[in-house]
């Protein structure tokens, strides 16, 4: 069977698109890296993927704020093709400063279709944050399938606070199983320790983790101390992705 | 019209801004304050409807959830006690904002906007005075380098710095002016040059029988400059030595060019034939593996960085990855390292000198700088250190570095004639005029309004855009060479590049960020991420089409020609006509006077104390010792995925790891380490060690992460005192003895280097200099990244071993320091022994018998153990009285017998702590026969850190959470 296809969508401002790209090569996809204007000029298809990559970064320098400016231009350039990716029963990712893009698209949490209920806003902290993490892995999602019930993975944001529109989008998201990282150690505010969360499908996830930087085990902070292995706890999301769409796609 | 939008977070919604500057008001010592609220003002005008402007704020400006906006006019002062600020960027300094947010405008598919300005708005809540209130809008709110308060509402400066531009040549009388008017030219142009390069410019034109033009004055002493020109190592130096007090001459000698003589000599004579390029280029280049190589440069931004903290730190930032650009035909940038120093973080504000900002706030300013620089460029930022003292007060040192790597076939670039000259990246405004000449002369309390439009803010964005699309264009081979345009912009880089040809500029052709420069002003100015490519004409379409699609502009400026003359037009007139050689080549060479007395400091008396417990929580806690995870967590120090060895490490990851490793490649084990070595308090003693030990303390902490010492390469980085005066001058060549001794025996060639003179502050005429500062920075290549070793403890039981000797060289300690003194008794360096245990170290870490390493630095063994064991979460027990010691050193008059604050504290060179197995003690200590060690105790499961004394007694009993807290404390911010 063909190897699946993966699209790592960049920018100006995109940083994290080469160890993405890498993250999926390693998982057994075929990945492509691709700039925004070769999708609005017709270039480059959407269609022709199964698995939209929106990696880490700051998209046009997070000017306005984190992620606003390419969520805008997803929403008035790729808006039906984006849809119709999603619809067709395909995978998006969006890492870091791609979940706030698809928060602040209006694609997540997806409980009503294109509305904006949720955000992610500065740390509490007010400042940058570089660290590893444990999260707890939950909800019911394609990308993190058969993981551990605990993971490892850094942070690295200045607005990574979670905060969902009101209670009833929060109610909603617990019910639906939409919730799919909680920080164990809350590092920024997030409402309900939220890191991740998925849509109503569970094929679209965003969170603000990286786990493209934990695929090897030299990635890991301390591995010097607790052994050397081969894959980081980031490479099974890769992996359940790819082994998705061989299954169902 | 013209739309005023504020942008405010909703009632309820913390605001961590607000919070951050009122715990930043308390700082100040000014309390009362009981809120702040800080909004977004958007002023945006042009061909727009309200029903647009209400798009846009409600749409694209404001946050759905979290906030609200008001389309007219903002919000006024709700309640008596809130005072309100409103502060907006200065004309003509760059909006970072301005451009993406004009964009996203244009995807909703509103067209009309004209022009869009950003300002902030703060509303401070509660009963402070009106000075109060001054104090802290100009101590924290904003820089009047580059912003202002906004004072009348609706009485907007023009943001675009003034209308258009009308033609007029202007030529400077030199050939008519004597001597005195010279030295006048020289300093009311801000030129920085003397009286002698005045007489030699005045002798060249008036061969030609002409004055020059502005434009010709002032390319001559951009080139000139000492920024530029490194005029103090090129020159002649009559140096001597002398011995305070007893008034002998030493040594007398005449040094013809320093830097030929010292530092690249001991390159030359190593001969290493993986050294691929050194002292040619922006970098220096070495052999990494087969296919590629990799380069490294550290540079400074010391002035900017001293008036406008973030944007001098972030355009340095924004140098330094422009050099790895353009280094051979462009390097990819993996891997930032940034070294600070700053005055004392708690000086009173009242010493604060004239004119200065409190170190504090330059700290502050500095690291968020380089943050967002480095962070949005996705570099990561995964080494550094900070020192601090209080001659850095007036003077701060920013020293960015970046590590690239290139195919090997893209190492060098040669221009032709014929190719065209393509300016890409950034537009070109009035920022940064006069940079590279400011640089090159003293800070005064004046050199803020001066000077001020040599400071500017960077965009990392346009960079990060230039970065992606370049690489594109190296890999397709569409260019034969490229410069970056840092200090001295198109006239450095143009002129560079065209130094054996010729070159051809139409000035008028440089796109600008707003009308009205002048063609000098264009031609000067240091605007950032731009860069300058010679290409081919026939691939000039394909090059043009790869920078549209990724929206970087491109545009051809001129080309390079065969008659070795530079040539400037605007619209078609001549503004600049040059002899390249004269250009290059036509700087008088100075023969400058140099001394350095070795001076004598009283030794503080040494007391037979029992107990060091206080002393040792006293240096962790200490400025320099103290951990650094405040500033280190604000950089993005893992983007790209590649590190191996992070800069915090141990079982919470926060102990101060020795050195970083990244692998550069998924798919190979193959690393790179770096690492710094800094020190100058030894060269308050004598800069000679001082530089021996920064190549000692760089090398052994490549060595402690398991390198070797076979692919290492080293990077010199002087920052200085004012150099014409012979005491300064005389210390940097002392300094640069020690680099070409210390760097030769160790066979570590130095690949590239940079100077940073006259670091001195001036006030009411009287100069204070930083100490003589001397920056050593390492690059490693690692075979094999899996055999890399961190300084954390791993487990009970373990035996620690200390490695070299430790003499009686307390001079410069952090002891010393914490006791009132400085010593007399520096560090010295044996690289011959030393060379020996390096690399004995480095084979028993290729072996895996090395469970922990840790080199040793400031505040000696105790400090060293300490950290190993708060990092392991681990205690230790151990006992002084195995350590190997020597009681003579350095030909100086040790103090005398083995005692134990002395081996605690004294900080030698060459040493290490090294965990092993208790099974391997056999196997580790065979492998080190030749070299002095010692089995000083053990791992211990409990959280006690203990150490005896020669005696026996107990001499340090702590437990290790109090270290731990002792050492973070400090920066906690």
């Amino acid at each position: 069977m063909k190897k699946p296809r993966t699209i790592v969508l960049r920018t100006a401002g995109t940083n994290c698109d080469n160890e993405t790209h890498a993250a999926f090569k390693m998982a057994g996809a075929v990945s492509e890296l691709v700039h925004i204007n070769e999708l609005a000029r017709g270039e480059k298809f959407l269609k022709d993927f199964q698995i939209l990559a929106i990696p880490g970064g700051f998209t046009y320098g997070d000017d306005i704020a984190s992620g606003k400016i390419l969520a805008n231009e997803i929403r008035y350039k790729l808006n039906e093709d984006l849809k119709n990716f999603i619809n067709s029963g395909k995978l998006v990712i969006g890492i870091c400063n791609g979940f706030q893009v698809l928060v602040k698209a209006g694609i997540l949490p997806g409980i009503n279709t294109g509305a904006i209920e949720a955000t992610l806003s500065f740390n509490d902290s007010g400042n940058f944050i570089d660290k590893w993490v444990e999260l707890k892995a939950e909800g019911v999602c394609v990308w993190t399938r058969g993981l551990e019930e605990k993971i490892y993975l850094p942070i690295a944001h200045g607005e990574g606070k979670f905060i969902p529109r009101d209670k009833e989008v929060l109610k909603n998201l617990k019910k639906n199983n939409q919730v799919v990282f909680r920080y164990t150690e809350n590092p920024n505010g997030s409402i309900d320790d939220i890191a991740g969360i998925c849509d109503t499908t569970g094929r679209v996830l965003g969170l603000m983790p990286h786990p493209e930087r934990h695929i090897l085990g030299t990635q890991h902070p301390s591995w010097t101390r607790s052994g050397l292995k081969e894959h980081g706890d980031g490479f099974m999301i890769f992996k359940n992705s790819v082994d998705y769409v061989k299954e169902k796609l | 019209m013209e739309f005023k939008i504020e942008i405010r977070n909703r009632k309820g919604v913390f605001d961590p801004l607000g919070n951050g500057i009122k715990k930043n008001i308390k700082d100040l010592g000014i309390s009362g304050v009981k809120k702040v609220n800080v909004s977004r003002v958007f002023i945006i005008s042009g061909d727009i409807t309200e029903a647009d402007a209400e798009r846009i704020a409600g749409e694209l400006l404001a946050d759905a959830i979290t906030e609200e906006y008001s389309t007219g006019g903002g919000w006024k002062a709700e309640g008596g006690r809130i005072r309100v600020a409103e502060i907006a960027y200065n004309p003509g300094v760059m909006d970072p904002v301005e451009e993406s947010a004009r964009k996203a405008i244009k995807d909703m598919g509103i067209y009309g906007v004209k022009s869009l300005r950003t300002e902030r708005k703060y509303y401070i809540e509660g009963g402070i005075t009106e000075n109060d209130f001054k104090n802290i809008c100009e101590k924290l709110l904003y820089n009047k380098v580059i912003q202002h308060i906004v004072k009348a509402q609706g009485s907007m400066p023009n943001a675009q710095g003034g209308g258009g531009y009308k033609f007029k040549l202007i030529t400077v009388d030199m050939l008519g002016a004597d001597d005195k008017k010279l030295i006048k030219i020289s300093k009311s142009g801000q030129l920085f040059l003397n009286l002698k390069e005045m007489q030699e410019i005045k002798t060249y034109f008036k061969k030609l029988g002409r004055n020059p033009t502005d434009c010709e004055l002032e390319t001559i002493a951009q080139t000139w400059s000492e920024h530029c020109g490194h005029k103090t190592f090129r020159g002649v130096i009559d140096y001597e030595e002398r011995a305070e007090g007893e008034g002998l001459k030493v040594k007398k000698s005449r040094i013809d060019n320093l830097l030929k003589s010292t530092v690249m000599k001991a390159t030359n004579e190593l001969k290493k034939p993986w050294c691929v390029s050194v002292f040619k280029d922006n970098a220096g280049i070495i052999r990494f593996d087969e296919k590629d190589n990799i380069c490294f440069k550290v540079e400074t931004h010391n002035h900017p960085s001293a008036l406008e903290p973030y944007g001098g730190a972030g355009t340095g930032i924004g140098g330094v990855i422009r050099d790895i650009l353009g280094v051979g035909l462009g390097a990819k940038p993996i891997m930032n390292t940034d070294i600070f120093c700053f005055g004392l973080p708690d000086m009173a504000h009242k010493d604060v000198p004239k004119g200065m900002l409190h170190p504090k706030r330059i700290m502050k300013g500095v690291v968020s700088g380089v943050r967002d620089y480095g962070n949005r460029m996705g570099i990561p930022t995964a080494n550094g250190a900070v020192l601090f003292d209080e001659r850095y007060a007036g003077n701060p040192l920013v020293y960015c570095g970046t590590v690239g790597i290139m195919p090997k076939d893209k190492s060098f670039k040669a221009s032709q004639s014929g190719e065209l000259i393509v300016a890409v990246g950034g537009r070109t405004g009035r920022d940064g005029i006069h940079g590279a000449t400011f640089s090159s002369g003293e800070l005064t309390h004046e050199s803020e309004t001066v000077s001020g439009g040599a400071v500017q803010i960077g965009n990392p964005i346009t960079e990060k855009k230039l970065t992606d699309t370049l690489l594109k264009a190296r890999d397709r081979n569409l260019y034969t060479a490229i410069t970056d345009c840092g200090a001295g912009g198109f006239s450095s880089a143009v002129g560079e590049m065209g130094q054996e040809l010729g070159a051809e500029v139409d000035l008028e052709k440089a796109p600008l960020k707003y009308q009205g420069l002048s063609y000098t002003e264009i031609w000067i100015s240091e605007a950032q991420e731009r860069m300058v490519l010679s290409v081919p004409r026939e691939n000039l379409k394909e090059l043009m089409d790869i920078f549209k699609k990724e929206d970087v502009e491109a545009v051809v400026i001129g080309c390079f020609t065969s008659n070795k003359r530079l040539k400037l037009r605007y619209n078609g007139n001549i503004v600049c006509d040059l002899d390249m050689e004269f250009l290059h080549d036509g700087i008088p060479r100075f023969e400058r006077k140099a001394v350095w007395t070795r001076p004598v400091y009283k030794e503080s008396g040494r007391k037979n104390k029992k107990d060091f417990t206080q002393d040792l929580l006293k240096i962790l806690s200490s400025w320099n010792v103290c951990s650094k995870e405040w500033v280190i967590r604000q950089y993005d120090h893992e983007v790209q995925g590649q590190s191996v060895l992070k800069p915090l490490v141990g079982i919470k990851n926060d102990g101060p790891g020795d050195a970083s490793i990244i692998r550069p490649k998924f798919d190979s084990k193959k690393g790179i380490i770096i690492s710094n070595g800094i020190n100058p308090r030894y060269g308050l003693i004598d800069p000679y060690w001082m530089a021996a030990s920064c190549i000692d303390e760089a090398l052994r902490q490549i060595i402690a992460v398991g390198g070797s010492l076979k692919k290492t390469a080293i990077l010199d980085n002087f920052c200085w005192g004012n150099t014409d005066k012979p005491d300064r001058l005389g210390s940097l060549v002392r300094a640069s003895f020690g680099c070409y001794d210390i760097a030769k025996a160790y066979g570590v060639p130095f690949i590239s280097g940079k100077d940073s003179l006259n670091n001195e502050y001036s006030v009411h005429g009287e100069s204070i200099s930083i100490p003589g500062t001397l920056l050593i920075s390492a690059i490693s290549v690692m075979n094999d990244v899996t055999k890399a070793v961190t300084m954390d403890f791993k487990e009970k039981g373990d035996l620690v071993y200390i490695i070299g000797e430790t003499k009686d060289e307390m001079g410069g300690s952090h002891y010393n320091l914490i006791n009132n003194s400085v010593g007399n008794n520096a560090p010295t360096v044996d690289a011959k022994s030393g060379l020996k245990i390096l690399n004995k170290i480095n084979k028993a870490a290729g072996l895996g018998l090395l469970r922990a390493c840790h080199d040793l630095s400031e505040g000696g063994i105790a400090v060293a153990l300490a950290e190993m064991a708060f990092a392991g979460g681990l205690g230790v027990n151990a006992s002084i009285k195995k350590v190997p010691y020597a009681a003579q050193c350095s030909g100086l008059k040790a103090e005398g017998g083995k005692k134990d604050e002395v081996i605690l504290f004294s900080e030698s060179n060459t040493r290490f702590i090294a965990e092993v197995r208790k099974e391997n003690k056999k196997k580790f200590e065979g492998l080190m026969k030749g070299v002095a060690i010692g089995m000083i105790g053990e791992v211990s499961g409990e959280k006690d850190f203990e150490i005896y004394g020669i005696d026996g007694r107990e001499i340090v009993n702590v437990g290790i959470d109090k270290l731990k807290e002792a050492w973070q404390k400090p920066l906690r911010w």
